[in-house]
Formats: structure tokens, C-alpha cells, sequence
């Protein structure tokens, strides 16, 4: 009715709606601002995380049991997708002072996320008092968590990259020991011999890895070889033990052991499907395959050139820098992270290694297969060379990713990728640093 | 804009007609309809000025300084972020990306699209809708589905493509993970998921043109490659303009599958990095939103002048038809 005056409406009917509209938008602005424990009486904890695989379904599991011990905190946990859409949010959420109260991170973004900006150091008294020291955690993580001195973060595990393989193959291709493990190699041909034999049994290859992603094999043999990577200033590393690293990726694809091609889900496919009877990946891809309920087993990354070292990384708690100071919900969230590292037994089943001993130690872990048949690797795990860009998801490892990967399909030789690799360093170190 | 500019002059022409013996009458009323329409426009207004021209401003002005994702302040930093993309060769090599893919996908997305419509415009009435169903299906799909559908159809070894490869005899293609492959694979997916969006305007142009006028033509003994060429392109010209020019800016802008489909890569050699690609890893992973806004702009004036020159091309044409 009203509809056929469209030029003139009712004045009132106009107000209404603005005045209503205005009301709106106050409520929903003041719904912007935190009601810590006005409204429930319980201390709110909000807690952010990365893990939205097999890892994420224990810690929600964890969660449900923590909370259960917790009666007085509203627990609020948040989990977003791994890699850039988490980094990205969690640098403006630290940013702004007030999002969240603890958070997961790489130990190798540590750094390059703002140690002393972003993060604020962990109160080691406190921890201390919840029986978390240097001494009870793998004390090769706990340095890295260290910055200038300073703790700046709890470390919850430590997952790196390591080799799978297939039971059933292998003990065809007569690489296994009497107990069903697969028989440890030492140096570049024994490995080799070993991809061949288990390439007669399947008919296609010896072995799957990411050629997509080839910075984790590449780092794991560069180190294995001794080199070293630094930013200090200048990029410095050792080109011919780089080149010797790279050409072993090129060497493995070019004589038919490992798929020329093979990208992100496709390598645990070619696992599975039985094209090849090995598999360098990291630890986390444990459920896929116990799911699917294969007969594998796991060990460390093996020795190439001289020493099982594989490259990995460690998941750790971090506490925001805080705009205003709240020392109750610092408590709070330390004793959360004291919690989940004592109760990380579960967390063991994803894969990934505890960095807390006595769970490592303790008969529960020793019983857990494969798990326990690649746990003394973590205390050698290699992280990435130190500076803001490097570490996981970070520019270091895309450049290095997008240049190598061009190594296993032959369309680039180890000379150019590593000329091409310590350009993209190069660019990345005389980038100003966001941080 | 052009119904608005019709509509505008349609409703004008009424209150024009009374006009000219009691103007003043007509005059308050006038503004009094005017005044209402400014309520009308103002929710869109103010939308438009808050969520386009307002972070438009903000985005130019955040590329002369360098504000970075983690920290509160940014400081004016002149012009360097816009000396440093000149210098940077990924920003070429990314728009170059960018642009290849647009020159590759383009002509089939229009191509194809045609051929399709012109398939269920002759098709019998029964089997139309199966066709319209079928050809327009694939847009419905979110991009997360496209891109994991074809990344396992692209696989080597047991993928479907590289299957019916090897059963016709031909060698595997790595497609997802050679530089030279991987941006025309993502350019065959993409013709797959989006073609069926300009099918449906070609279709509405096709149903639009009257059956009398093929019917003189075979009469005149116009033949059906004739009635194709002399009547059914040239009344499709204006259809055809928006669609290129629609298709160019949708594939200037590409993203999201070719980011999904190498993995968040890049691709091989950055093969298959677009501009887009290249600003987020620099604002995102990088952090740092001033360089990331330069590169924006860049890539806006890139595609304001593509389409400009599209525009002019195509509006030319139809005004000499």
C-alpha cells in the first residue's frame, strides 16, 4: 500500500529505520569488545592452532579430556588451515594485542613471527613449577625455542621427515631383518641397491618423495654431508655439497628409482597404490596409511652420507605480546601447555615425536608402532637455517621448493637450480624484514 | 549501462511530455522524486564508498608505505615500493604469467562456448535441457572440487588423463609438474569449470534472434554455412564483445585453482604463479601489504587498460552494425 508513494514515505518509518539500523551496528560494535570473565565467572582461555589433519583429531581429543580436568576455564580453541592462512593470521592477531591468549607454531617461525614483538618470552618459573625444565624436554628443541636468552616457546613435539615403507614389498625384496624391520643402509650405494631391489618387486619404482616439495630431502642430504647455511649478512653455503645433494634428487628420478613427477597427494597415492615399496615424507602421514590399514612400518631418514639425519621441524605453544599485561591468563595458558606436553601421549599417535621425556621414555610410547621404531631420530632432527624468511611455509622453502623441483623431472641441472636457489636467497635477504 | 540510460529516459519522457504549459506544477514534484531517489541509491552508495572506493584509496595509499601484516605502524616510504617492483623480476615474470594464460584460455572459453550453443539452440526439444544441464553444470562447482577433481585426473602413473594417454598409445604427460605443461593444464580445467557461464549468454543471444529471418535467407538460397556467418555472427557481435571482454578480466584475474592446484607452489619454475599469486605471497607469506599493494595497482592498470582497448574495439563495431 504504502509502496505505490515511493516519494513520500512515512518520516517516521524513515527514522525508525536508521535510529534501528544505528542501534544495530552499536550492538554489533560492542560485541567486538572481550567480556573476559564478566559474564560466566570462568576464566576464558582461546587457544589457536594449525592442525586440521589426523594431528588435529587427537588434539581435539585432548581438548575434550582438558576440559573435562577443567571445570573452571572456558576453553576456546580455534583452529585454521596450516601454512599461510594461519601464519597470516596469527601475525595480525599478535599484531592487535588482544585475539587469542596461546597459540601453536613452527619452532622455525619463532623468529621470523616476531620473538620479542609479537611473542612475548615464556615465564620459565612458571613452567618450571609445572615440571617443565630443559631437563625434561628434548634439549636440542628447547634451544631452538631459546632467542638472545630469552624462552619463547614451549616446545609440544618434534615430527621431521622419515622413510616408510611397505611390508609386504619389502620382504620380497629381501631388505628386511628378522624382526620385520626394514635393514638399516649405510651410504649413497647401499641405498641405492636397496631402491633397486625393491623396484624389481613392484615393477615401476623403489621409492616415492614429493618432487614438488624437494627442500626436505635436499636439506636432510645437505646436512647429512655437514653443510651449512647462513644468512648472517651474506648468504653462505657450501655449493658442492649442495650440488652433490642436488644431484642425488636428479640421479634417483633419471635412473628410473623414484617418479620423475609425483606432487603433494600424489606421493602418498603412489605409496599406497603399490607403485613403490618406500617413502620419504614427514611423520604425519601415519594415519592415512594405518587407516587404510596397510601393512608399513617406518624408520629414521636413512644414512646417505654418513648419519641418519632427517629434516624436520617442532610444534610449540607461544604466548602473544599483550597490549595490556593480564598475569592470570599468562597462568592459565602455561599451565595449559604444561597440561597438553604431560598428556602428549595421545598426540604421539599422529606421529609426531613428544618432546617431553618422560612421556618418550615411558613403556606407553615404547608399545606404539611404528612410532617408537623412529623416535631417537628426533633428538638429530635438522631445522632450517636460521632467518625471518626460512622455516616452515615460509619464502625460503617456496623459493627453494619452485627451483629444485625442476631437478627431478631433468628440466633443470643441480648447477642452474642452485645458482637459481642462492639468487631467491639472495632477493629474500635484502628484502626488508616485516617483522 | 545501457538500461539505465533507457530506463532514465523512459521515465523522463512522461514528466518531459506535460511540461512546457504548467511548469510549475511539475517542477516540486520533480525534485520531490528525485530527493526519494537519492534514498533509494544511498544503501548501494554508501556501500560502494565503503567497501570499493574507500580501500581503493587506502590500498594506493598503503603502496607508498611499508606497512607490514605484524606490526600496528607503517611510515611513508615515497615511491621505493614502486622502484623496487620495477626492478623485482618476479613481478614480470608473474604478469607474464598472467597474460599467457589469458591469450590461452580466452579463445576456447569463447569458442567452445559458441559451439555448445549453437549444439542445444538445433537440439531436438527433448534432449535441450539434458544439454543446457550437462554444458552449465561444471560452473556450479566450488573451485576446491575442480581443482582436486583434475589434479587427480593430471596424475602420472594412475591419473585418468595420462591413462587414456598411454592407452592411445602417446607418452605420459607430468602435466601438474612440468614447467612447460602446467599453466595450459590449469588453463584446461579452467575452460572446463567456466565455459558453461558464457554458453548460457550465448544461448539467451541465439534464442533472441527471430526464425524469420533465417527462414528469408533460405529462401534467398542461403546456405546453412551462409545463414552462420551472414546472419547468426553479426547478430551475435554485441553478445560476443561482452563475453571477450567479460572472459579477459575474469582471466586477468586468475588465482585461486592455479594456487590450489600446484599446491600453493607456484609451480615449477613459477610456471604457473600469476600476478595474483605473487601479490598474496608477497602481502601474506611476506607480509609486507605495502609492496603487495604496489603490485596491485600494477596489475589494475594492466587490466583497466586491456578492457579499455577491448571496449573500444567492440563498441566501434557495433555502432558501424
Amino acid at each position: 500500500m504504502r509502496t505505490t508513494h515511493p516519494t513520500a514515505p512515512p518520516a517516521p518509518g524513515r527514522r525508525a529505520f536508521l535510529a534501528g539500523g544505528l542501534a544495530a551496528l552499536g550492538l554489533g560494535l560492542a560485541g567486538c569488545g572481550p567480556a573476559d570473565t564478566v559474564l560466566s565467572g570462568r576464566r576464558r582461555l582461546r587457544q589457536w592452532n594449525l592442525f586440521t589433519g589426523g594431528d588435529g583429531a587427537r588434539m581435539v581429543q585432548m581438548h575434550e579430556d582438558y576440559r573435562r580436568e577443567h571445570p573452571d576455564i572456558d576453553f576456546e580453541p580455534a583452529t585454521f588451515l596450516w601454512g599461510n592462512p594461519f601464519y597470516t593470521k596469527f601475525a595480525m592477531g599478535a599484531a592487535g594485542g588482544r585475539a587469542f591468549d596461546i597459540a601453536t607454531l613452527h619452532v622455525s617461525r619463532i623468529r621470523g613471527m616476531g620473538a620479542g614483538t609479537l611473542i612475548d618470552p615464556v615465564p620459565t618459573d612458571l613452567l618450571a613449577e609445572h615440571g617443565i625444565t630443559r631437563d625434561t624436554v628434548l634439549a636440542n628443541v628447547w634451544d631452538k625455542c631459546t632467542v638472545d636468552g630469552e624462552l619463547y616457546a614451549i616446545p609440544l613435539d618434534t615430527h621431521l621427515v622419515v622413510t616408510y615403507y611397505n611390508r609386504e614389498v619389502c620382504e620380497r625384496a629381501g631388505v628386511l631383518q628378522a624382526d620385520g624391520t626394514l635393514t638399516p643402509t649405510s651410504g649413497e650405494d647401499a641405498f641405492f641397491d636397496v631402491l633397486a631391489a625393491v623396484r624389481e618387486v613392484t615393477g615401476q619404482y623403489g621409492i616415492a618423495m614429493d618432487t614438488t616439495q624437494p627442500w626436505r630431502q635436499f636439506w636432510s642430504l645437505y646436512r647429512q654431508l655437514g653443510g651449512e647455511m647462513t644468512f648472517d649478512g651474506d648468504l653462505v653455503m657450501d655449493d658442492d655439497k649442495a650440488l652433490r645433494s642436488l644431484d642425488f634428487l636428479r640421479r634417483v628420478s633419471a635412473e628410473g628409482l623414484a617418479p620423475k613427477a609425483s606432487d603433494a597427494p600424489g606421493t602418498p597415492a603412489n605409496f599406497q597404490n603399490g607403485i613403490c615399496g618406500l617413502m620419504w615424507a614427514g611423520n604425519w602421514e601415519i594415519a592415512t596409511f594405518a587407516d587404510a590399514g596397510m601393512d608399513f612400518g617406518m624408520r629414521p631418514f636413512p644414512d646417505v652420507y654418513g648419519a641418519e639425519l632427517g629434516q624436520g621441524d617442532s610444534h610449540c605453544f607461544v604466548l602473544p605480546h599483550r597490549r595490556a599485561p593480564d598475569d592470570a591468563a599468562v597462568a592459565a595458558a602455561v599451565e595449559y601447555a604444561a597440561w597438553m606436553l604431560k598428556h602428549s601421549i595421545t598426540w604421539a599417535g599422529g606421529g609426531h615425536t613428544p618432546a617431553y621425556l618422560p612421556v618418550t621414555r615411558g613403556d606407553d610410547y615404547a608399545a606404539l608402532e611404528p612410532q617408537s621404531e623412529y623416535r631417537h631420530a628426533a633428538a638429530d632432527v635438522q631445522f632450517d637455517p636460521e632467518a625471518w624468511f626460512s622455516g616452515s611455509a615460509a619464502p625460503l622453502q617456496n623459493e627453494a621448493n619452485a627451483v629444485m623441483s625442476g631437478v627431478h623431472n631433468g628440466s633443470v641441472t643441480p648447477e642452474t637450480a642452485l645458482e637459481l636457489f642462492k639468487a631467491a636467497a639472495r632477493k629474500l635477504l635484502d628484502t626488508p624484514e616485516p617483522v | 549501462m545501457s538500461p539505465s540510460t533507457a530506463t532514465g529516459r523512459a521515465a523522463g519522457a512522461p514528466a518531459a511530455a506535460p511540461a512546457p504549459r504548467p511548469a510549475r506544477p511539475a517542477r516540486p514534484g520533480r525534485r520531490r522524486a528525485s530527493l526519494a531517489g537519492l534514498w533509494f541509491v544511498l544503501p548501494f552508495a554508501a556501500l560502494f564508498a565503503v567497501f570499493l572506493v574507500w580501500p581503493m584509496l587506502a590500498g594506493l595509499w598503503t603502496s607508498f608505505t611499508d606497512r607490514s601484516l605484524a606490526s600496528p605502524g607503517a611510515d611513508f616510504v615515497g615511491l621505493a615500493n614502486w622502484r623496487e617492483m620495477l626492478g623485482d623480476s618476479a613481478v614480470w615474470q608473474s604478469l607474464w604469467t598472467t597474460l599467457v594464460f589469458t591469450a590461452i584460455s580466452t579463445p576456447p572459453l569463447v569458442a567452445i562456448a559458441l559451439a555448445m550453443a549453437l549444439l542445444t539452440n538445433r537440439a531436438a526439444a527433448g534432449l535441450g535441457w539434458f544439454l543446457r544441464l550437462s554444458y552449465f553444470a561444471p560452473f556450479l562447482l566450488p573451485v576446491a572440487v575442480v581443482a582436486l577433481i583434475w589434479e587427480w585426473m593430471y596424475q602420472p602413473g594412475f591419473g585418468m588423463v595420462n591413462g587414456l594417454l598411454t592407452a592411445a598409445g602417446l607418452a605420459e604427460v607430468a602435466w601438474l609438474t612440468d614447467q612447460n605443461t602446467v599453466l595450459a593444464a590449469i588453463a584446461i580445467t579452467t575452460v572446463w569449470w567456466t565455459v558453461g557461464f558464457n554458453f548460457l549468454l550465448y544461448l539467451a543471444a541465439l534464442q533472441g534472434i527471430p526464425s524469420y529471418v533465417y527462414e528469408a535467407a533460405a529462401l534467398d538460397g542461403a546456405g546453412p554455412w551462409q545463414r552462420f556467418t551472414r546472419i547468426t555472427l553479426p547478430l551475435l557481435r554485441r553478445t560476443t564483445g561482452l563475453i571477450v571482454l567479460l572472459q579477459i578480466v575474469a582471466s586477468l584475474k586468475l588465482f585461486d585453482q592455479a594456487y590450489i592446484m600446484t599446491n600453493g607452489s607456484g609451480g615449477p619454475g613459477y610456471a604457473a604463479r600469476p600476478a595474483i599469486g605473487y601479490i598474496f605471497e608477497a602481502g601474506f607469506t611476506g607480509l609486507r601489504v605495502g609492496y603487495a599493494s604496489a603490485i596491485s595497482y600494477l596489475l589494475f592498470a594492466v587490466i583497466v587498460a586491456v578492457s579499455l582497448v577491448q571496449f573500444r574495439l567492440f563498441s566501434r563495431k557495433g555502432e558501424t552494425a
